[in-house]
Order: C-alpha cells, then sequence, then structure tokens
C-alpha cells in the first residue's frame, strides 16, 4: 500500500485552540477497507485529529486530502455534505437524539441525506438487523442499555454506507464484554462494505481490532505507512 | 500449572483409560501444547505411588495405555484442596523491559524508540490473538482475553513509562 | 423544623451555589422581579385612579348653590374651558366677591384681575411658538403657577385667571358661558356611583393583565429546573431523602422569589419616576399618586413566595430523584380530560346567571365575577397541557426538522405547554376583552350625530343681539384665515296659547340657503314659511294656519310681553333635515322676511363655520376671532364621535398591556430555549458532524415553539371568544365577534413566537461549531 492509493492522507497538520496547540505536526492515512487505530494519551489531540480528517475543524495549516480532493479548500456546506454522504461517525457516548426512537435514530443520516422517511428506516431496520438490535426499534435511547445504544450508534455510522467511519473511543463508556462486543460487529460490518475506520482510543485491547496503530503524542503522529514509502 | 491435578480432576468424573485423559486433557486445556503419553503415565504413576489414584481394571493386551484408572478418596482431598488454595500472584518485579529502558538511558541511546518498538511488537500479538478470539469458540475467547489482558497491563506500562522517560533519566543519571 | 431547616439550606445553595447557583437565582430573580413590578404597577393602579379623582373632586366647582347670595365668603366662576390643538385645556375666570372667597387648591391667592396662574404644562406651552394662538384666547399675565395639588396630572393644561367683569355677565343666556356664585372648594360631595359596567371592565382587565403575570412567575421560578434536579440527585447521593430534596428545591425557588421581590420592588420604583411622561388615554398621573395599597402589596409580598414554594413542590411531583444522578419522571399518566374540562365549566356556571342583567339591575357580584372569568382562564391551563399531547401524539410525517421537533414534544408535551400556557391566557383574556369593549363601545362611543362634512365649528351668538351685530360678527368669522364659509340660523321659541296644554314650537329663522340645513325645501323664497314635519321636538303644535305665541324675552329679570304670531295658511310642509350638529327640528322654518315684522321677539343666532380642509389651526384661528367679540363665548368644534378617542385609548393601553406580559413571557420561552440547547450542546455539535444543516436545525427549532404556540392560540382563541361572548351576555348585548381584534392578538402572539425563534437562531449556531465535541 502506498500514499497514493490512501482515502485519506494527512500532512503536518497543526492546530491550536487559544494558545494551547492541540495538533503540532501531525500525520496520518488511511486506505480502504483499512482499521487504523489512533492511539495516544489523553489530552495528546486524538481527537482533534479525528475533527480534522472528518473536515469537522478546519486545521490552521497542512493538507488533508480526501479522495484526493482538499478538505481545507472545501466550503463548509461541500464538508457538511460530505460528512453526510461519505463518512459515519460513532462518539463514546453514542450521541443519539433522545426523542427520537433507535430506528429514526438510525435512519436520521439517511433523512439528512434527503432519503424518504420509509425507506430510510427500511434500511435502517436491516443494519440494526446486522447489529443485533432490531428489537430495539421502537424503543427510545433513554430506555436501552449502554452497550444497545452503542450499537444502535455504530448502526447509524454505518447506514449511509459510508467511505469512512470515524469513531472516537466508541467502546469508552462501555465494559469490556459489550465494548468487544461492539468493536467486533463495528469491524465486520466495515469490512464487509470496504469502509475504512479511524478509531480513536486509548485502549490497547481495543486498539487491538484495527489493522495497525498511529500514535499522537503532543499533538505530533507518525504514519509508519508514510514513513516506509519515503 | 499442575498436570497432576489436573487429571486428578479429569478422574473425578468417572474412571478413564490412560489415551482417554490425554485426550481430555488436550481437548480442553492443552491447546498450545498436548501432553506427551510419556508425561502421562510417569504422573500416573507417581500418583499410583501417592495412593490418589488405583487401577480400575487392566484390558486384554497389557502395556501401560491399556490400565484404566480411577481417584480414590485421598486423591479426591488432594483436588479439592488444590483448588481451595489461591495461586499465588506473579509479581512480576524482575522485568527486562525495565532493565532494557535503564540501560538505554545510561547509554545514551533513545529509550523512546525502545518503547515505540515494543509498544508496536506488543499490538502485532494483541491483534493476533484478537484475531483468533475472533474465530475461536468461548474456551479460546478466554485464553485469549487472559493473555490480552497481560498485554495490555505490559502497554499501560509502557504508555506510564514513556510518559515519565523524563524523571526518569534524570534518576538513573544522578 | 425539619422543613425550615431544609428551606433555609436549599436558599443558601441559591445563593452560595456557584456561579452556575447564581445565574439561576439571578435569572428567576430577574423573571419575578419584572412580574412583581407588574403587579405593583397594577395594584397601584386603583390607588392612582382615586387618588386622581380626589384631586379633581378637591376642586370641583360644579355646585347647586347658584342661589347663593353675594358676600365676603363668595366668588364669581366661570368655566372657560377650551380645547388646543386637540388638547383639553381647563380654564376658570374667578372673580372674588369679599376677602374670604374660597382659593381653589394649588393656589395660594386668587390671581388678580387680567393675571393668571397656570399649570407648568400650560406655562411651557403659551411660552413656545406652537402655542402662540392658544395666547390669544388666554391673554392674561402669568403670575404664578398652580401646584400640584389642584392638577390632576404632571401634564394637566389649566389656569385660573382673575376678572372683574363676571358680575355684569352673570345673568347671561344660556347660550354663553355659565357663570356661577360659589362658597367653597370642592363645591359639591365626591363621589358618583360607578357605573357597573365600567366596574366589570375594570375587574376582567385586572384578571387578563395578571393572571399571565401569575403564570409567568408560576414559570420563572422553574427556570433552570434541569440543572438543579441534576444538582438535587447529588444532594441524594449524600444522604438527603426525596422529601428533604424537595424542599430544599423550594428553598432554592424562594430565595430566587425573594429576590425577585426586591428587584421587583426596585423596577417599579424606577418605572414610577417615569409615570408622569407617560399620557395614555389621556390619563396622566402623579407618580406620587402610583402608590399600591399596603394590603395588596402585601399579599404580593407574601403570595410570590409562597407560589414559589407552592410550584416547585408541585412540579417536582411527578419527578423522582435517584441518588445516581438519575432524575425520571415517574411513570407519565396519560392526562385525563375531565378535570380539566371542570375548571372551564364552572367558571361558565359562575358567569351564566348574570346573564343579561345589563346596567339596568345595576350590580354584579364581583367575586362571582372574577371567579367564573379566573377558573375560565385558568381552564385553558388546565386544558392546554392536554390538547398539545392530544394533538402533537397524532403528528408525523414531514422533514427532519419537524420530526426532531414532534418527538421532542411527544417525549416532553408538558414543558411545552408550560412555556405557552401564560400565552395562551394573556391572548384568551385580550380577546375577550376586545370582544366586551367593541360590544358595548356603542353605549361609550356614541356617533355625536355631528356631521363635520358640512361644518366644523359651530359658534353660538347671545340671545338680544341686534341684527347689525350678529352680521358684524359673522363677517369677522369670514375674515379668518382658513374660513371658507359660514351658515347662521336662528332660534326662536313659540307656544300655543291654551295654558293648560301648552306646546312648544320651535321656529328657525334664516336665509333660504340656511333653512335647506335644516328642511328639505322644495323651493324657497323671502317671506317664505315652511312647518317641518318628522322633528325630533318642537313640532306639535305648528300646523298652517295655527295660532301661536312668541316667548316673551327677558328684559333685565323680567319676561317681557307675548307676541302673537299666525303660522301663514299658505305655509308649505316640509321634511325635517338634521342640522350639522344632529338635531332634526320640527316646528316652523321662517325666512327672515316673514318674521321681519316682529322686532321684540329675541332670537338666538347660531352660525356654522366651515374651514378649508388640511388647515390645522384655522380652527383654533375661528376660536379666537370668536373670543375676541365675546369672552364667554361657546364656540367649539365639531366631533362626530363623542369619547371616540379616550375609548380607543383604553383599547391601545390594553393592546400594549398585553403586548408588553407577552413580551414578558416571551423571555421565558427564550430563557428555556437556550438552556435547552445549552444542555444539548454536545448532540447539537454531534448532529453537526453528521452533516446536518443549520436550516434542519432552525427549523426544528421553530417547529418547537411553534406547534404548541400554535395550539396555545388556537385553545386561547376559542376560549376567549367564549369569555367574550358570555360577557356580552352579561351585559345585555349581542354577540359581535371582533375579528381583527382577535386577528391582532394572535398576530402579536404569533410575533413572540418568531422573535423567540429568531433570537435563539444566533446561539444555536454558535453552538453548533464542532468545540461541541471536545470532551476535555
Amino acid at each position: 500500500m502506498t500514499p497514493a492509493g490512501s482515502l485519506l492522507l494527512a500532512k503536518d497538520l497543526r492546530k491550536s485552540y487559544g494558545s494551547t496547540p492541540a495538533l503540532d505536526g501531525a500525520e496520518f492515512s488511511i486506505h480502504p477497507g483499512e482499521v487504523v487505530a489512533v492511539m495516544g494519551p489523553s489530552g495528546s489531540g486524538k481527537s482533534t485529529l479525528l475533527h480534522c480528517l472528518a473536515g469537522i475543524v478546519t486545521p490552521d495549516s497542512g493538507s488533508i486530502l480526501y479522495n484526493g480532493r482538499e478538505l481545507s479548500s472545501m466550503k463548509d456546506a461541500e464538508r457538511s455534505a460530505l460528512r453526510r454522504s461519505e463518512f459515519g461517525f460513532v462518539f463514546q457516548f453514542g450521541q443519539l437524539v433522545p426523542e427520537l426512537t433507535c430506528t429514526e435514530n438510525v435512519a436520521l443520516p439517511l433523512r439528512l441525506t434527503g432519503v424518504r422517511r420509509k425507506e430510510a428506516e427500511r434500511t435502517a431496520l436491516s443494519w440494526m438487523e446486522r447489529l443485533e438490535v432490531e428489537d430495539l426499534g421502537n424503543k427510545r435511547p433513554g430506555e436501552v442499555s449502554g452497550g444497545q445504544g452503542q450499537r444502535v450508534a455504530v448502526a447509524r455510522s454505518l447506514v449511509t454506507s459510508p467511505r469512512v467511519v470515524f469513531a472516537d473511543e466508541p467502546t469508552g463508556a462501555l465494559d469490556s464484554l459489550n465494548g468487544e462486543r461492539v468493536m467486533q460487529l463495528l469491524t465486520e460490518a466495515a469490512r464487509s462494505t470496504n469502509a475504512a475506520v479511524v478509531l480513536v482510543t486509548h485502549e490497547a485491547r481495543v486498539a487491538a481490532y484495527s489493522d495497525r496503530e498511529v500514535v499522537v503524542r503532543d499533538g505530533k503522529s507518525r504514519d509508519m505507512m508514510l514513513e516506509h514509502s519515503v | 500449572m499442575s498436570i497432576g491435578h489436573t487429571l486428578l480432576g479429569l478422574l473425578e468424573s468417572g474412571p478413564r483409560h490412560g489415551y482417554d485423559l490425554k485426550r481430555a486433557f488436550d481437548e480442553k486445556f492443552g491447546h498450545d501444547r498436548p501432553l506427551h503419553y510419556g508425561q502421562v503415565y510417569s504422573t500416573m504413576s507417581r500418583l499410583l505411588k501417592n495412593g490418589l489414584v488405583e487401577v480400575d481394571g487392566v484390558e486384554a493386551g497389557g502395556g501401560p495405555e491399556r490400565k484404566r484408572y480411577a481417584i480414590t478418596e485421598a486423591g479426591i482431598t488432594d483436588v479439592e484442596a488444590w483448588l481451595k488454595q489461591p495461586e499465588k500472584p506473579e509479581p512480576y518485579l524482575q522485568s527486562t523491559l525495565y532493565t532494557k529502558v535503564v540501560l538505554a538511558l545510561l547509554t545514551g541511546r533513545s529509550a523512546g524508540d525502545l518503547l515505540d518498538t515494543q509498544r508496536a511488537e506488543h499490538l502485532r500479538l494483541m491483534r493476533i490473538l484478537t484475531d483468533r478470539k475472533r474465530r475461536g469458540d468461548l474456551s479460546d475467547q478466554l485464553i485469549c482475553d487472559h493473555a490480552l489482558f497481560h498485554l495490555e497491563a505490559d502497554l499501560r506500562w509502557l504508555e506510564l513509562t514513556a510518559a515519565r522517560l523524563d524523571q526518569l533519566a534524570t534518576e538513573v543519571r544522578a | 423544623m425539619n422543613r425550615l431547616r431544609d428551606l433555609t439550606l436549599g436558599a443558601r445553595f441559591a445563593l452560595t451555589g456557584g456561579r452556575e447557583g447564581w445565574t439561576r437565582t439571578l435569572m428567576t430573580a430577574i423573571g419575578v422581579g419584572l412580574g412583581v413590578a407588574l403587579l405593583l404597577a397594577t395594584t397601584a393602579l386603583p390607588g392612582a385612579l382615586s387618588a386622581r379623582d380626589a384631586r379633581d373632586n378637591a376642586r370641583n366647582d360644579y355646585g347647586a348653590g347658584q342661589e347663593t347670595p353675594a358676600a365676603a365668603d363668595t366668588m364669581l366662576i366661570a368655566r372657560t374651558d377650551t380645547v388646543f390643538g386637540g388638547d383639553d385645556v381647563r380654564g376658570r375666570l374667578v372673580q372674588p366677591e369679599g376677602d374670604r372667597a374660597p382659593v381653589p387648591p394649588g393656589l395660594s391667592a386668587l390671581p388678580a384681575p387680567g393675571t393668571m396662574v397656570v399649570s407648568p404644562e400650560l406655562r411651557d406651552l403659551l411660552k413656545s411658538p406652537g402655542g402662540k394662538l392658544l395666547r390669544e384666547r388666554v391673554p392674561y399675565k402669568i403670575t404664578g403657577t398652580i401646584g400640584d395639588a389642584g392638577l390632576l396630572g404632571p401634564h394637566e393644561l389649566a389656569y385660573y385667571a382673575g376678572s372683574d367683569s363676571l358680575k355684569g355677565h352673570k345673568t347671561l343666556s344660556s347660550n354663553r358661558i355659565d357663570i356661577e356664585r360659589i362658597k367653597t372648594f370642592p363645591d359639591k360631595k365626591p363621589g358618583e356611583p360607578i357605573d357597573p359596567i365600567l366596574a366589570l371592565l375594570i375587574v376582567i382587565i385586572f384578571v387578563v393583565l395578571l393572571l399571565p403575570v401569575a403564570v409567568f412567575i408560576a414559570a420563572a421560578v422553574r427556570f433552570g429546573g434541569d440543572r438543579r434536579d441534576k444538582r438535587l440527585a447529588a444532594l441524594r447521593l449524600v444522604g438527603a431523602d426525596s422529601r428533604m430534596t424537595r424542599w430544599i428545591a423550594a428553598g432554592e425557588a424562594l430565595a430566587g422569589s425573594l429576590l425577585g421581590l426586591g428587584l421587583g420592588t426596585v423596577f417599579f420604583l424606577i418605572a414610577r419616576q417615569y409615570v408622569g411622561e407617560v399620557t395614555i388615554a389621556r390619563l396622566n398621573v402623579f407618580p406620587s399618586d402610583l402608590n399600591p395599597s399596603v394590603a395588596l402589596a402585601l399579599l404580593v409580598g407574601v403570595a410570590v413566595p409562597a407560589a414559589a414554594v407552592g410550584v416547585t413542590l408541585f412540579a417536582l411531583r411527578g419527578v423522582v430523584i435517584e441518588p445516581l444522578g438519575v432524575v425520571r419522571t415517574s411513570v407519565p399518566r396519560p392526562r385525563r380530560l375531565w378535570w380539566r374540562l371542570l375548571l372551564p365549566v364552572v367558571g361558565l356556571g359562575l358567569l351564566i346567571p348574570m346573564f343579561d342583567k345589563g346596567r339596568d339591575t345595576g350590580f354584579y357580584n364581583q367575586t362571582q365575577v372574577i371567579g367564573g372569568t379566573v377558573l375560565l382562564l385558568i381552564g385553558v391551563t388546565a386544558l392546554l397541557p392536554w390538547l398539545i399531547e392530544t394533538v402533537v401524539r397524532r403528528l408525523g410525517g414531514g422533514g427532519v426538522g419537524w420530526q426532531l421537533a414532534v418527538r421532542r414534544l411527544q417525549l416532553n408535551s408538558g414543558a411545552a405547554a408550560r412555556l405557552v400556557n401564560g400565552i395562551a391566557v394573556a391572548v384568551a383574556g385580550a380577546i375577550a376583552l376586545q370582544m366586551l369593549f367593541s360590544g358595548i363601545e356603542g353605549d361609550y362611543v356614541k356617533s355625536s350625530g355631528e356631521d363635520t362634512a358640512r361644518a366644523q365649528l359651530v359658534v353660538p351668538m347671545s340671545s338680544n343681539l341686534s341684527k347689525a351685530e350678529q352680521e358684524r360678527r359673522e363677517e369677522n368669522l369670514k375674515a379668518v384665515p382658513g374660513v371658507t364659509g359660514t351658515t347662521t340660523l336662528g332660534n326662536v321659541g313659540l307656544h300655543t296659547p291654551n295654558p293648560d296644554d301648552q306646546k312648544y314650537v320651535e321656529m328657525a329663522v334664516g336665509d333660504c340657503r340656511a333653512l335647506r340645513e335644516v328642511g328639505e325645501l322644495p323651493s324657497c323664497k323671502d317671506g317664505d314659511v315652511f312647518v317641518a314635519a318628522g322633528g325630533e321636538f318642537g313640532g306639535d303644535g305648528a300646523a298652517p294656519g295655527a295660532k301661536l305665541l312668541f316667548e316673551s324675552a327677558w328684559v333685565g329679570d323680567r319676561k317681557g310681553p307675548e307676541t302673537p304670531y299666525t303660522v301663514p295658511r299658505d305655509a308649505r310642509t316640509v321634511q325635517a333635515r338634521p342640522d350639522p350638529l344632529g338635531t332634526k327640528r320640527g316646528g316652523l322654518l321662517a325666512t327672515p322676511g316673514a318674521v321681519r315684522k316682529f322686532t321684540k321677539i329675541s332670537v338666538y343666532y347660531t352660525t356654522y363655520v366651515t374651514t378649508r380642509p388640511g388647515d390645522g389651526t384655522a380652527a383654533d384661528r375661528v376660536l379666537n376671532a370668536a373670543w375676541r367679540d365675546d369672552p364667554f363665548t361657546r364656540a367649539r368644534a365639531l366631533n362626530d364621535v363623542k369619547t371616540a378617542t379616550k375609548f380607543s385609548g383604553v383599547r391601545r393601553g390594553l393592546y400594549i398591556g398585553a403586548a408588553a406580559v407577552l413580551m414578558l413571557i416571551g423571555t421565558s420561552l427564550l430563557v428555556s430555549m437556550l438552556e435547552q440547547l445549552r444542555e444539548r450542546k454536545r448532540l447539537l455539535s454531534s448532529l453537526v458532524a453528521f452533516g446536518t444543516r443549520r436550516t434542519t436545525l432552525s427549523w426544528s427549532v421553530l417547529w418547537q415553539t411553534a406547534v404548541p404556540v400554535t395550539l396555545g392560540l388556537t385553545l386561547a382563541s376559542g376560549v376567549g371568544l367564549g369569555l367574550g361572548a358570555v360577557l356580552l351576555r352579561m351585559v345585555g348585548r349581542p354577540i359581535h365577534i371582533d375579528w381583527p381584534s382577535v386577528a391582532g392578538m394572535v398576530g402579536i402572539g404569533g410575533a413572540v413566537v418568531l422573535l423567540v425563534t429568531a433570537l435563539s437562531l444566533p446561539p444555536l449556531w454558535r453552538l453548533m461549531r464542532p468545540d461541541g465535541l471536545r470532551t476535555e
């Protein structure tokens, strides 16, 4: 694998919040179907790296190429559209919309891209089956357990058949058994659709579900894949 | 692991032949390393000598593998005592890795690199185990998990040490 | 004792609970403060009005004692009230008849002849260039200022001028300003029974304005409730039981409301300073008159904190606070309809027995009125949660924004209902009031019948004027710039000769052009006499050939001889026509030639003046010209509608009051919306991560407010119209729906929603920035 085949390729990213540097020269690459763990102690800049890669945050400098296109030169609306259709997201605390049912939560990204309700919910249900939470369809997030909720969140991240799934500490709020199950389902589902997964975690056992890891320390990261190819 | 106690425990459910014992052992606990027949017979004769098992019968044809063993009352007591006794926790005080780190610091080599390499190696093994866990059954998962947790503990130590390398450097050089 | 301890503990949390606790307490305090200020203002209003009445009574000079003989303690007084530029000017000419003559309040001594004391506002007006025309009518030298005791409000226009010519005019005719002799101020017992319908109106206004304020205060003490609940959960963790946490919460609300009482008093005192500058419905009061009655102020002081505690305990009734930071609403029961319907039904039951009492039987049981109205309006707050829950449960379909809003409402329709309740009550009450207003407007806003298309001013002349003097004065009026024409009609009284069955007969005297103003003449030449048919009065004894007597003229203090008059046999009968003042005269219409030979009769001349349209000052110039010829003239401008401006002022006041209340409630809507948004910061950020558009979430915010508000306004319109209909029936008026005012109120309610949404969008967009995703 070479950087040329990378789906997402970031070089020399820098980003500060106020006077605090969050990223100070980070690099990253990922290929289609690959699961890459972003590791590092808390506060090292893992989440910021993920936010930059997903086009949620614009870095102060550096380049991020997605499919050959420079993310930072895109307009906000374009990046939003990209996130809607090509990216999926899983967060630490699920961040399911509490008033929507689980099915509606899963269908939400599809609905945002303009898919009609019925169809979106049908697709949502098939993903919920794959994640073994189809029974929760009519429940609200407040009525399901943390592990179930996180599986619903994973289903939601995959429902648009994204090319990249960004998972930020997806097991952070779960016990290890539930966490393992979520990781297993996430990586299997992603592999089956050839989606790449950017997995931010500080847990080695979660990272072990990845194909390789990129370590962030003090806002700096080295991607071995890039080094080898140079 | 005490092979004697394990074989005794297997006998508790009923008398078995020697080769039965070996097969049962391999199936449940042997994963990486199957028992040698010799090991089984030497252990059984020791147990016989100590009165923990007795020969229940011998099949025609003779030979040690034809003997059928049964556990004695003393044997049952012995298994029970073994199960009751907690295993001594491993103190892990003699760590090669620690030695390496300190030496790297003393000799002015990059301890950080050393830790990074080690981490990559640990993760590589963890990936293999995770993969095997994914394919295997419950016993596979439990065994792999045991190993994974240990490796994770090592990794945490690596992280912690990496975060305190500067402090350590000033101490060992003082 | 324990409760007291928990309450004080809660109060301490409210004041020392760090920045967050402080913000919450302050929000509550400001909200309660605004409400309390409004409450104090309304409770002070009756006092202010009665203080105004007292001032009015203290200077009253409408006595019955005209027959009092002149003495050392009497004085002659002439009421020279006028209107300048649409504003009333209260004027009095005074002439003491001895050294113990009474001095009106606000004056230290009576002004000397040719001088006057004026109100500060009139002084400023007369000194300004804008007051030049008025100065011509009030030319006296200013020697002093009327003190506050002699004025109704700081902006009243008033003067007392000294005169030495009143004595000679004492017995002038009724066409001129009255001159009376009085002994004291006040010259009449104060206090005249208040019109029961007006009393009803005032009661309803109070209920309608105060009820939403109460609802608002109830909402204000719940500001920041969700975060508070989390804090309470932490208290449970360290061992407080659930009863204790409730009382602690009540203590927090109590602290906020007490602080709010203080703030409210301050707000009220500040606002009171400016009340003198405001004139609503010609009502202008002194700040010092705006004093809440002690009893009502005490009631506010007790009721508000008590309500704060009560509301909090009531609100926490359905909430289970668990130690582990979990706050669950106990199994939500579907809302039942029957007891919610009970409130308005009982309210109606209280009001219906008072149907058709009209103003004849005269009085309404106030308790019953207040009870019925309050129950009906409270019924809105009881029905609305049920209505919202029921409707929202059935909603579906639509885009993502709609879905988010609907689902949120389904999950917590109670919160939405709480917020909209205030708006609904205010709108319902205001609609009912507007309906009642327009229904009884006919009683208070009478068309005066005066036709301003035919004449703009009327100048009555004194009797005993020679024809030449009358013509000279008419020429003077014609010469005034801006005057386009004059018409003069004379008036002579006759009666039938039989003393036992005397009938009064009017005779209008004027040229053919003038007579056409009062009768439909087919043809006319000088010397003609007509009999007017269909007149309102004075036509009974008039017929061709009838023998009549002219009313004798007063000569000095005695009646003159009665001159006989025979109506010509050839007098034609014509249809009477209303004159420019709206009166349909009956009797005789005579051209000057027909009565020229009767020189002894006295004719009251009245000149109608038309002015150039759009000339705003012509009227004042005409009044000045009339004044120059006769300082006691009753010349005045014509008015299509009497008291119309006054009444529209009250309605305008109601609009302003309702808008203020709605704004107040809008702020609480906004606060809770912002609070909700802040609470969902991370969720919002995650939605942005998915690529959710701003517009989607903005729509969801709009729907989330608009749906309950629409339901609330619909219910409010229904209840408001119902209450309005009931009130109209109570005063015995036909039910008539005043759609523009319904639309106006609903429009204001809708505008509040839009405003709240618009104001919550910038914070929403700020929260939608990805910073919210950062966990550290």
